[in-house]
Protein backbone atom coordinates (compact mmCIF):
# COMPACT_ATOMS: atom_id res chain seq x y z
CA UNK A 1 0.00 0.00 0.00
CA UNK A 2 1.42 3.38 -1.01
CA UNK A 3 0.80 6.19 1.48
CA UNK A 4 0.97 9.72 0.13
CA UNK A 5 0.98 12.83 2.32
CA UNK A 6 0.62 16.21 0.64
CA UNK A 7 3.39 17.99 2.54
CA UNK A 8 2.16 21.34 1.19
CA UNK A 9 -1.03 20.75 3.17
CA UNK A 10 0.38 19.00 6.26
CA UNK A 11 0.55 21.27 9.31
CA UNK A 12 1.95 18.70 11.76
CA UNK A 13 -1.22 18.20 13.80
CA UNK A 14 -0.17 14.63 14.58
CA UNK A 15 -3.66 13.11 14.64
CA UNK A 16 -2.42 10.49 12.14
CA UNK A 17 0.16 9.34 14.69
CA UNK A 18 -2.59 8.32 17.12
CA UNK A 19 -4.53 6.52 14.40
CA UNK A 20 -1.62 4.72 12.73
CA UNK A 21 1.51 4.80 14.92
CA UNK A 22 3.20 2.14 12.78
CA UNK A 23 3.11 4.45 9.76
CA UNK A 24 3.23 8.00 11.13
CA UNK A 25 5.42 9.61 13.81
CA UNK A 26 6.63 13.04 14.86
CA UNK A 27 10.27 14.06 15.25
CA UNK A 28 11.54 15.98 18.27
CA UNK A 29 10.59 19.30 16.65
CA UNK A 30 7.01 18.14 16.16
CA UNK A 31 7.28 17.54 12.40
CA UNK A 32 5.74 14.60 10.57
CA UNK A 33 7.64 11.48 9.53
CA UNK A 34 5.91 8.61 7.71
CA UNK A 35 6.42 5.29 5.96
CA UNK A 36 5.48 5.72 2.30
CA UNK A 37 5.46 1.99 1.52
CA UNK A 38 3.30 0.55 4.31
CA UNK A 39 2.22 -3.05 4.92
CA UNK A 40 -1.23 -3.76 3.52
CA UNK A 41 -2.29 -5.15 6.91
CA UNK A 42 -2.25 -1.54 8.17
CA UNK A 43 -4.87 -0.33 5.70
CA UNK A 44 -7.63 0.22 8.29
CA UNK A 45 -5.25 2.23 10.47
CA UNK A 46 -4.13 4.40 7.59
CA UNK A 47 -7.72 4.98 6.46
CA UNK A 48 -8.47 6.12 10.00
CA UNK A 49 -5.44 8.42 9.86
CA UNK A 50 -6.70 9.90 6.58
CA UNK A 51 -10.13 10.47 8.15
CA UNK A 52 -8.79 12.32 11.18
CA UNK A 53 -6.22 14.48 9.37
CA UNK A 54 -7.43 18.07 9.91
CA UNK A 55 -5.93 19.13 6.58
CA UNK A 56 -7.14 15.99 4.72
CA UNK A 57 -3.58 15.64 3.44
CA UNK A 58 -3.31 11.81 3.53
CA UNK A 59 -4.13 9.55 0.60
CA UNK A 60 -3.77 5.84 -0.02
CA UNK A 61 -2.66 4.87 -3.51
CA UNK A 62 -2.98 1.14 -4.09
CA UNK B 1 -47.45 12.72 -0.96
CA UNK B 2 -45.56 10.64 -3.54
CA UNK B 3 -42.12 9.33 -2.79
CA UNK B 4 -39.56 11.27 -4.80
CA UNK B 5 -37.18 8.41 -5.38
CA UNK B 6 -38.57 4.95 -4.78
CA UNK B 7 -35.72 2.57 -4.03
CA UNK B 8 -36.06 -0.76 -5.89
CA UNK B 9 -35.53 -3.04 -2.89
CA UNK B 10 -37.27 -0.54 -0.62
CA UNK B 11 -34.50 -0.34 1.98
CA UNK B 12 -32.94 3.06 2.41
CA UNK B 13 -31.09 5.18 4.92
CA UNK B 14 -31.67 8.92 4.58
CA UNK B 15 -28.93 11.21 5.91
CA UNK B 16 -30.14 14.76 6.44
CA UNK B 17 -27.15 17.10 6.29
CA UNK B 18 -24.37 16.98 3.67
CA UNK B 19 -21.42 18.33 5.57
CA UNK B 20 -18.60 16.35 7.15
CA UNK B 21 -20.89 14.45 9.53
CA UNK B 22 -23.26 13.44 6.72
CA UNK B 23 -20.39 12.24 4.54
CA UNK B 24 -18.77 10.30 7.35
CA UNK B 25 -22.13 8.73 8.23
CA UNK B 26 -22.57 7.51 4.64
CA UNK B 27 -19.02 6.12 4.57
CA UNK B 28 -19.33 4.47 7.95
CA UNK B 29 -22.68 2.88 7.08
CA UNK B 30 -20.89 1.14 4.21
CA UNK B 31 -18.00 0.20 6.50
CA UNK B 32 -20.52 -1.24 8.97
CA UNK B 33 -22.01 -3.46 6.29
CA UNK B 34 -25.08 -1.54 5.17
CA UNK B 35 -25.66 -2.43 1.49
CA UNK B 36 -29.04 -0.74 1.00
CA UNK B 37 -29.55 2.66 -0.57
CA UNK B 38 -28.19 5.82 1.03
CA UNK B 39 -29.58 9.26 0.18
CA UNK B 40 -27.86 12.36 1.57
CA UNK B 41 -29.83 15.62 1.62
CA UNK B 42 -28.04 18.97 2.05
CA UNK B 43 -29.11 22.58 1.69
CA UNK B 44 -25.76 23.91 0.47
CA UNK B 45 -25.04 23.43 -3.27
CA UNK B 46 -21.60 21.90 -2.56
CA UNK B 47 -20.38 18.40 -1.87
CA UNK B 48 -19.10 18.11 1.72
CA UNK B 49 -16.10 20.31 2.44
CA UNK B 50 -13.76 21.01 5.32
CA UNK B 51 -14.80 24.07 7.32
CA UNK B 52 -11.83 24.98 9.57
CA UNK B 53 -9.92 26.71 6.72
CA UNK B 54 -12.86 29.10 6.19
CA UNK B 55 -11.74 31.44 8.98
CA UNK B 56 -8.08 31.15 8.02
CA UNK B 57 -6.77 29.96 4.62
CA UNK B 58 -9.96 30.78 2.68
CA UNK B 59 -10.13 34.30 4.13
CA UNK B 60 -6.44 34.71 3.42
CA UNK B 61 -6.98 33.64 -0.19
CA UNK B 62 -4.73 30.58 0.12
CA UNK B 63 -7.30 27.80 -0.30
CA UNK B 64 -9.52 27.36 -3.38
CA UNK B 65 -12.66 25.23 -3.00
CA UNK B 66 -11.00 22.22 -4.63
CA UNK B 67 -8.60 22.04 -1.71
CA UNK B 68 -11.46 22.02 0.84
CA UNK B 69 -13.71 19.34 -0.68
CA UNK B 70 -13.50 15.98 1.05
CA UNK B 71 -12.61 13.02 -1.16
CA UNK B 72 -15.47 10.57 -0.53
CA UNK B 73 -14.44 6.95 -0.13
CA UNK B 74 -15.01 4.60 -3.08
CA UNK B 75 -17.59 2.71 -0.99
CA UNK B 76 -19.94 5.70 -1.30
CA UNK B 77 -19.91 5.83 -5.11
CA UNK B 78 -23.59 4.78 -5.24
CA UNK B 79 -24.78 7.26 -2.62
CA UNK B 80 -27.45 9.63 -3.92
CA UNK B 81 -26.70 13.29 -3.14
CA UNK B 82 -29.67 15.69 -3.07
CA UNK B 83 -27.77 18.97 -2.77
CA UNK B 84 -29.32 22.42 -2.68
CA UNK B 85 -32.30 20.74 -1.02
CA UNK B 86 -33.49 21.28 2.50
CA UNK B 87 -35.45 18.96 4.78
CA UNK B 88 -38.43 20.93 6.06
CA UNK B 89 -40.22 18.35 8.20
CA UNK B 90 -39.90 14.83 9.54
CA UNK B 91 -42.63 12.40 10.48
CA UNK B 92 -40.67 9.90 12.53
CA UNK B 93 -43.67 7.67 13.26
CA UNK B 94 -44.22 7.27 9.50
CA UNK B 95 -40.47 7.14 8.74
CA UNK B 96 -40.69 9.99 6.25
CA UNK B 97 -38.83 13.25 5.60
CA UNK B 98 -40.37 16.11 3.59
CA UNK B 99 -38.05 18.21 1.41
CA UNK B 100 -38.41 21.80 0.25
CA UNK B 101 -38.72 20.67 -3.38
CA UNK B 102 -42.04 19.06 -2.51
CA UNK B 103 -40.85 15.46 -2.44
CA UNK B 104 -40.98 13.08 0.48
CA UNK B 105 -38.30 10.51 1.24
CA UNK B 106 -39.33 7.38 3.12
CA UNK B 107 -36.63 5.61 5.06
CA UNK B 108 -35.71 2.53 7.03
CA UNK B 109 -32.99 4.41 8.87
CA UNK B 110 -32.52 8.15 9.43
CA UNK B 111 -29.30 10.00 10.28
CA UNK B 112 -29.73 13.52 11.64
CA UNK B 113 -26.67 15.56 10.57
CA UNK B 114 -28.06 19.07 10.08
CA UNK B 115 -25.43 20.84 12.18
CA UNK B 116 -25.50 24.43 13.31
CA UNK B 117 -25.96 27.91 11.91
CA UNK B 118 -24.43 31.10 13.28
CA UNK B 119 -26.40 32.99 15.89
CA UNK B 120 -27.00 36.59 14.82
CA UNK B 121 -27.02 39.75 16.91
CA UNK B 122 -30.45 41.24 17.29
CA UNK B 123 -29.55 44.92 17.35
CA UNK B 124 -30.99 47.86 15.45
CA UNK B 125 -29.13 49.12 12.38
CA UNK B 126 -28.29 48.21 8.79
CA UNK B 127 -27.58 44.64 7.65
CA UNK B 128 -25.06 45.29 4.87
CA UNK B 129 -21.47 44.87 6.02
CA UNK B 130 -22.40 42.30 8.69
CA UNK B 131 -20.92 38.84 8.21
CA UNK B 132 -20.75 35.39 9.73
CA UNK B 133 -18.30 32.59 8.95
CA UNK B 134 -19.93 29.19 8.62
CA UNK B 135 -20.18 28.39 4.92
CA UNK B 136 -17.93 28.76 1.92
CA UNK B 137 -20.22 31.52 0.60
CA UNK B 138 -19.87 33.35 3.94
CA UNK B 139 -16.07 33.20 3.82
CA UNK B 140 -15.86 34.28 0.18
CA UNK B 141 -18.18 37.23 0.82
CA UNK B 142 -16.14 38.32 3.83
CA UNK B 143 -12.86 37.97 1.95
CA UNK B 144 -14.11 40.23 -0.86
CA UNK B 145 -14.71 43.03 1.66
CA UNK B 146 -11.63 42.40 3.84
CA UNK B 147 -9.32 42.92 0.91
CA UNK B 148 -10.60 46.45 0.19
CA UNK B 149 -7.90 48.99 1.12
CA UNK B 150 -8.44 50.72 4.43
CA UNK B 151 -11.19 48.42 5.67
CA UNK B 152 -11.90 48.74 9.38
CA UNK B 153 -13.04 45.53 11.05
CA UNK B 154 -14.96 44.88 14.25
CA UNK B 155 -15.29 41.26 15.33
CA UNK B 156 -18.10 40.67 17.80
CA UNK B 157 -17.33 37.62 19.94
CA UNK B 158 -13.87 36.71 21.29
CA UNK B 159 -14.23 32.95 20.94
CA UNK B 160 -12.10 30.74 18.73
CA UNK B 161 -13.69 31.74 15.41
CA UNK B 162 -13.67 35.45 16.24
CA UNK B 163 -10.03 35.35 17.30
CA UNK B 164 -9.04 33.32 14.21
CA UNK B 165 -10.80 35.84 11.94
CA UNK B 166 -9.14 38.77 13.74
CA UNK B 167 -5.73 37.15 13.35
CA UNK B 168 -6.34 36.43 9.66
CA UNK B 169 -7.48 40.02 9.06
CA UNK B 170 -4.29 41.38 10.65
CA UNK B 171 -2.29 38.94 8.53
CA UNK B 172 -4.00 40.36 5.42
CA UNK B 173 -2.76 43.81 6.35
CA UNK B 174 -5.95 45.22 7.86
CA UNK B 175 -4.70 47.84 10.31
CA UNK B 176 -7.84 48.39 12.39
CA UNK B 177 -9.17 45.16 13.84
CA UNK B 178 -11.08 45.28 17.14
CA UNK B 179 -12.61 42.32 18.97
CA UNK B 180 -15.61 43.03 21.23
CA UNK B 181 -16.90 40.67 23.91
CA UNK B 182 -18.94 40.99 27.12
CA UNK B 183 -16.46 38.70 28.90
CA UNK B 184 -13.23 40.18 30.28
CA UNK B 185 -10.85 37.94 28.28
CA UNK B 186 -10.81 36.15 24.92
CA UNK B 187 -11.67 32.41 24.85
CA UNK B 188 -11.98 32.45 28.64
CA UNK B 189 -15.09 30.28 28.70
CA UNK B 190 -13.51 27.12 27.30
CA UNK B 191 -9.92 27.74 28.49
CA UNK B 192 -10.06 29.65 31.80
CA UNK B 193 -8.17 32.86 32.69
CA UNK B 194 -4.58 31.60 32.71
CA UNK B 195 -4.44 30.86 28.99
CA UNK B 196 -6.94 33.61 28.16
CA UNK B 197 -4.56 36.24 29.60
CA UNK B 198 -1.69 34.77 27.58
CA UNK B 199 -3.83 34.82 24.43
CA UNK B 200 -4.94 38.42 24.96
CA UNK B 201 -1.33 39.54 25.24
CA UNK B 202 -0.27 37.63 22.13
CA UNK B 203 -3.11 39.07 20.06
CA UNK B 204 -2.40 42.62 21.24
CA UNK B 205 1.32 42.24 20.47
CA UNK B 206 0.37 41.26 16.91
CA UNK B 207 -1.91 44.25 16.36
CA UNK B 208 -5.41 43.14 17.39
CA UNK B 209 -7.32 45.61 19.58
CA UNK B 210 -9.90 44.53 22.14
CA UNK B 211 -13.01 46.09 23.68
CA UNK B 212 -13.79 43.62 26.47
CA UNK B 213 -16.43 43.61 29.17
CA UNK B 214 -18.97 45.22 26.87
CA UNK B 215 -21.78 44.11 24.61
CA UNK B 216 -23.03 45.64 21.38
CA UNK B 217 -26.06 47.97 21.58
CA UNK B 218 -26.50 48.59 17.85
CA UNK B 219 -25.00 49.45 14.50
CA UNK B 220 -24.58 52.86 12.89
CA UNK B 221 -25.05 53.59 9.19
CA UNK B 222 -27.80 54.02 6.63
CA UNK B 223 -27.37 51.57 3.75
CA UNK B 224 -24.55 49.69 5.40
CA UNK B 225 -22.63 49.54 8.65
CA UNK B 226 -20.32 52.46 9.45
CA UNK B 227 -19.91 51.83 13.17
CA UNK B 228 -20.59 49.53 16.10
CA UNK B 229 -22.24 51.07 19.17
CA UNK B 230 -21.07 49.57 22.45
CA UNK B 231 -23.17 49.33 25.61
CA UNK B 232 -21.76 52.58 27.04
CA UNK B 233 -22.50 54.51 23.84
CA UNK B 234 -18.94 54.43 22.49
CA UNK B 235 -18.86 54.01 18.71
CA UNK B 236 -16.18 51.91 17.02
CA UNK B 237 -15.91 52.96 13.35
CA UNK B 238 -16.35 49.87 11.17
CA UNK B 239 -16.74 49.00 7.49
CA UNK B 240 -17.00 45.30 8.21
CA UNK B 241 -18.57 43.54 11.19
CA UNK B 242 -18.01 39.85 11.83
CA UNK B 243 -20.52 38.25 14.17
CA UNK B 244 -19.01 35.22 15.90
CA UNK B 245 -21.39 34.94 18.82
CA UNK B 246 -22.11 31.23 18.90
CA UNK B 247 -24.44 29.02 16.95
CA UNK B 248 -27.94 27.61 16.86
CA UNK B 249 -28.82 23.99 16.09
CA UNK B 250 -30.70 23.26 12.86
CA UNK B 251 -33.47 21.17 14.40
CA UNK B 252 -36.70 22.93 13.42
CA UNK B 253 -37.42 20.30 10.77
CA UNK B 254 -37.74 17.73 13.60
CA UNK B 255 -40.43 19.69 15.44
CA UNK B 256 -43.63 17.88 16.33
CA UNK B 257 -42.13 14.44 16.89
CA UNK B 258 -41.84 14.51 20.66
CA UNK B 259 -38.03 14.62 20.46
CA UNK B 260 -36.02 16.66 22.99
CA UNK B 261 -34.70 19.50 20.82
CA UNK B 262 -33.47 21.83 23.57
CA UNK B 263 -29.99 22.80 22.29
CA UNK B 264 -29.54 20.23 19.55
CA UNK B 265 -30.95 16.73 19.31
CA UNK B 266 -30.83 14.77 22.55
CA UNK B 267 -29.49 11.26 22.04
CA UNK B 268 -28.91 8.26 24.27
CA UNK B 269 -25.41 6.84 24.80
CA UNK B 270 -25.66 5.02 21.49
CA UNK B 271 -26.57 8.25 19.66
CA UNK B 272 -30.17 7.11 19.09
CA UNK B 273 -32.90 9.73 19.02
CA UNK B 274 -36.28 9.78 20.74
CA UNK B 275 -36.18 6.11 21.75
CA UNK B 276 -36.22 5.11 18.07
CA UNK B 277 -33.54 2.59 17.12
CA UNK B 278 -33.81 3.59 13.45
CA UNK B 279 -32.96 7.26 14.09
CA UNK B 280 -29.47 8.45 15.08
CA UNK B 281 -27.83 11.89 15.30
CA UNK B 282 -24.23 12.77 14.39
CA UNK B 283 -21.96 15.82 14.33
CA UNK B 284 -22.35 19.02 16.30
CA UNK B 285 -26.15 18.87 16.33
CA UNK B 286 -26.05 15.75 18.54
CA UNK B 287 -26.39 16.35 22.29
CA UNK B 288 -24.97 13.12 23.66
CA UNK B 289 -23.83 11.83 27.05
CA UNK B 290 -20.12 11.01 27.03
CA UNK B 291 -19.51 7.87 29.09
CA UNK B 292 -15.91 9.04 29.59
CA UNK B 293 -17.07 11.93 31.74
CA UNK B 294 -20.15 12.67 33.82
CA UNK B 295 -22.90 11.42 31.53
CA UNK B 296 -24.44 14.89 31.15
CA UNK B 297 -25.62 15.25 27.53
CA UNK B 298 -23.72 18.00 25.72
CA UNK B 299 -23.22 19.12 22.17
CA UNK B 300 -19.55 19.27 21.21
CA UNK B 301 -18.53 21.57 18.36
CA UNK B 302 -15.09 20.11 17.72
CA UNK B 303 -13.85 18.99 14.33
CA UNK B 304 -13.23 15.45 15.63
CA UNK B 305 -16.86 14.88 16.61
CA UNK B 306 -18.45 14.33 13.16
CA UNK B 307 -16.10 11.42 12.49
CA UNK B 308 -16.35 9.99 16.02
CA UNK B 309 -20.14 10.17 16.12
CA UNK B 310 -20.54 8.84 12.57
CA UNK B 311 -18.47 5.74 13.33
CA UNK B 312 -20.46 4.94 16.43
CA UNK B 313 -23.89 5.81 15.09
CA UNK B 314 -23.38 3.94 11.81
CA UNK B 315 -22.53 0.74 13.69
CA UNK B 316 -25.61 1.15 15.87
CA UNK B 317 -27.91 1.85 12.93
CA UNK B 318 -26.45 -0.85 10.67
CA UNK B 319 -26.78 -3.44 13.45
CA UNK B 320 -30.41 -2.48 14.03
CA UNK B 321 -31.24 -2.61 10.32
CA UNK B 322 -29.48 -5.97 9.97
CA UNK B 323 -31.21 -7.86 12.74
CA UNK B 324 -34.12 -5.63 13.66
CA UNK B 325 -33.56 -5.29 17.35
CA UNK B 326 -31.04 -7.81 18.65
CA UNK B 327 -28.72 -7.07 21.54
CA UNK B 328 -26.31 -4.25 20.83
CA UNK B 329 -22.75 -5.54 21.23
CA UNK B 330 -21.23 -2.10 21.41
CA UNK B 331 -19.91 0.01 24.28
CA UNK B 332 -21.57 3.36 25.02
CA UNK B 333 -20.12 6.34 23.13
CA UNK B 334 -17.07 7.73 24.95
CA UNK B 335 -14.94 9.87 22.64
CA UNK B 336 -11.85 11.76 23.81
CA UNK B 337 -12.57 15.28 22.54
CA UNK B 338 -9.77 17.10 20.75
CA UNK B 339 -9.57 20.49 19.09
CA UNK B 340 -7.09 22.97 17.76
CA UNK B 341 -7.09 26.62 16.76
CA UNK B 342 -4.47 28.37 14.62
CA UNK B 343 -4.13 32.11 15.29
CA UNK B 344 -1.31 34.31 13.95
CA UNK B 345 1.86 32.24 14.31
CA UNK B 346 0.72 30.06 17.21
CA UNK B 347 -1.52 27.07 17.74
CA UNK B 348 -3.79 25.97 20.55
CA UNK B 349 -4.02 22.18 20.81
CA UNK B 350 -6.43 20.55 23.26
CA UNK B 351 -7.07 16.98 24.35
CA UNK B 352 -9.79 15.90 26.75
CA UNK B 353 -12.36 18.22 28.33
CA UNK B 354 -10.57 21.28 29.75
CA UNK B 355 -13.89 23.01 30.34
CA UNK B 356 -14.67 20.47 33.10
CA UNK B 357 -11.45 21.37 34.94
CA UNK B 358 -11.37 25.14 34.52
CA UNK B 359 -11.30 25.73 38.28
CA UNK B 360 -8.00 23.87 38.76
CA UNK B 361 -5.53 24.80 36.04
CA UNK B 362 -1.85 23.90 36.49
CA UNK B 363 1.16 24.63 34.31
CA UNK B 364 2.65 21.30 33.22
CA UNK B 365 5.50 22.68 31.10
CA UNK B 366 6.90 26.04 29.99
CA UNK B 367 5.44 29.39 31.03
CA UNK B 368 2.60 31.58 29.75
CA UNK B 369 4.99 34.13 28.21
CA UNK B 370 6.38 31.48 25.88
CA UNK B 371 5.27 28.04 24.80
CA UNK B 372 3.14 26.60 27.58
CA UNK B 373 1.34 23.37 28.37
CA UNK B 374 -1.44 23.46 30.98
CA UNK B 375 -3.47 20.74 32.66
CA UNK B 376 -7.10 20.98 33.77
CA UNK B 377 -8.13 18.99 36.83
CA UNK B 378 -11.16 17.79 38.73
CA UNK B 379 -9.86 16.88 42.15
CA UNK B 380 -6.49 15.31 41.39
CA UNK B 381 -7.65 13.86 38.15
CA UNK B 382 -6.36 15.32 34.91
CA UNK B 383 -9.36 15.88 32.57
CA UNK B 384 -7.78 17.95 29.82
CA UNK B 385 -4.53 19.43 28.51
CA UNK B 386 -4.03 22.46 26.28
CA UNK B 387 -0.80 23.50 24.57
CA UNK B 388 -0.22 27.06 23.39
CA UNK B 389 2.69 27.87 21.13
CA UNK B 390 4.61 26.07 18.40
CA UNK B 391 4.73 22.50 17.17
CA UNK B 392 7.04 21.20 19.85
CA UNK B 393 4.70 22.05 22.72
CA UNK B 394 1.73 20.60 20.82
CA UNK B 395 3.68 17.35 20.63
CA UNK B 396 4.14 17.45 24.39
CA UNK B 397 0.37 17.75 24.82
CA UNK B 398 -0.01 14.65 22.70
CA UNK B 399 2.00 12.67 25.25
CA UNK B 400 -0.71 13.31 27.84
CA UNK B 401 -3.37 11.95 25.51
CA UNK B 402 -2.61 8.36 26.46
CA UNK B 403 -3.00 9.24 30.14
CA UNK B 404 -6.37 10.89 29.45
CA UNK B 405 -7.51 7.81 27.52
CA UNK B 406 -6.58 5.42 30.34
CA UNK B 407 -8.62 7.08 33.04
CA UNK B 408 -11.87 5.55 34.29
CA UNK B 409 -15.16 7.40 33.90
CA UNK B 410 -15.40 10.63 35.87
CA UNK B 411 -17.53 10.31 38.97
CA UNK B 412 -20.79 12.22 38.97
CA UNK B 413 -19.78 14.13 42.12
CA UNK B 414 -16.91 15.59 40.16
CA UNK B 415 -19.24 16.76 37.44
CA UNK B 416 -19.44 20.36 36.39
CA UNK B 417 -22.81 21.55 35.20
Amino acid sequence: MKVVVDMNKCQDHGQCVFAAPDVFSMDDDGHLLYVADADDALRDEVEEAADVCPLQAIRIED
Amino acid sequence: MPDGTQVPDGRRVVVVGASMAGLRAAEQLRAAGWTGAVTVVGDEPHMPYNRPPLSKEVLAGKAPFDSLAFTPKASTADVEWRLGTKAVAARLAERAVDLDDGTTLSYDGLVVATGMRPRRLRCPGPQAGRHTVRTLADAQGLRDELTRPGARVVVVGAGFIGCEVAATAVGLGVTEVTVVDPLPLPMVGPLGPLLAHALLRRHEERGVRFALGTGVAGFEGDDRVTGVVLDDGTVLPADIVVESVGSTANVEWLDGNGVDLADGVRTDEWLRVGGRPEVVAVGDVARFPNARYDGVPRRVEHWSIPTDTAKHAAKVLAAHLADGGGELALAPFAPLPTFWSDQHDFRLQSFGAPVLGRDDVRILDGDPDGDVLVGYHVGDRLVGVVALGGHAVASKAARYRAELLKQPALSVQGAVK
